[in-house]
């Protein structure tokens, strides 16, 4: 039952995040490039003032998937970062926090462009 | 009926056709749904393999980063997402796809400046907004000394 609840949550959660992000593009004029640049600076500020963390809680993936996860990320990794090393901190936390996933994207990102050819647009 | 040309164009945006949010939206909360839980998956996966916990969710977005970069090479990602809307576009898959897609477009403008530089489109400015966002909260924190 417990194992459920938790899949229920990050269903649920991680869906409302998409779903606003669809309401987004049916009603603004946002481009996708700026939902995803309001999505992680929301997820800094949601982090920042402590709303997201429950949320991560009760959520889990539904709340780290979405990109706010990724902005939440960057807030934490600042947070630790300047409790750790002072004022340093406040530059080297966001990265540290967030190293894997920006690595992990310029690499993968560099090999599938490399190996795979791109689409003929028709 | 007399209308103002706001008043108009608003009707004329209500009636017609193309958004249709009564099925755009659910479609994104359905598939971003199953994204989100598909990630709470790997992470009890990893988890149970032996992971803490905050490796096992970096571990999850490695993966759900090369798995959406996978699909966008093999012209899959794309196809759902225009189906998906921002079910596809919101989770970090949709960050990855943001990545890879235009450096697969431009590969033919060379290497460098063609797939090198327009790797970062989108991950440029997610970047720049994200860090500087992330910096202004810890200058914050340090000045209030809230750590």
């Amino acid at each position: 039952m417990e194992i459920f609840k938790e899949y229920f949550w990050a269903f649920l959660v991680g869906g409302i995040l998409c779903a606003i992000g669809q309401v987004l593009i049916d009603y603004t004029k946002l481009t996708p490039a700026r939902i995803l640049v309001s999505y992680v600076v929301a997820g800094v500020i949601l982090g920042g003032i402590g709303v997201y963390e429950p949320l991560v809680k009760l959520a889990g993936g539904g709340a780290t998937v979405p990109l706010t996860g990724f902005g939440y990320l960057l807030a934490k990794g600042v947070k630790e970062a300047v409790a750790e090393k002072g004022l340093l901190g406040i530059l080297t936390g966001g990265f540290t926090s967030a190293s894997a996933g920006i690595a992990a994207a310029i690499f993968f990102g560099f090999l599938v462009a490399l190996i795979f050819k791109p689409k003929d647009k028709a | 009926m007399k209308l103002t040309p706001a008043e108009y164009s608003e009707m004329a945006k209500k009636a017609s056709p193309g958004t249709k949010s009564y099925k755009t939206i659910p479609i994104a909360f359905l598939i971003g749904g199953l994204i989100c839980m598909a990630g709470e998956g790997l992470i009890n996966l990893y988890q149970y393999l032996g992971m803490d916990q905050e490796t096992a969710g970096a571990v999850t977005s490695v993966t759900l980063i090369f798995l959406a970069a996978l699909l966008t090479g093999l012209d899959l990602y794309n196809s759902i997402a225009r189906f998906a809307g921002a079910g596809t576009l919101v989770p970090i898959t949709g960050f990855s796809n943001g990545v890879v897609s235009p450096a697969l477009e431009f590969k033919s403008e060379g290497l460098v400046l063609g797939l090198g530089a327009k790797l970062f489109v989108i991950a440029g400015p997610v970047i720049v907004y994200g860090i500087s966002a992330s910096i202004v909260y810890g200058l914050i924190l340090y000045l209030f000394k809230l750590y």
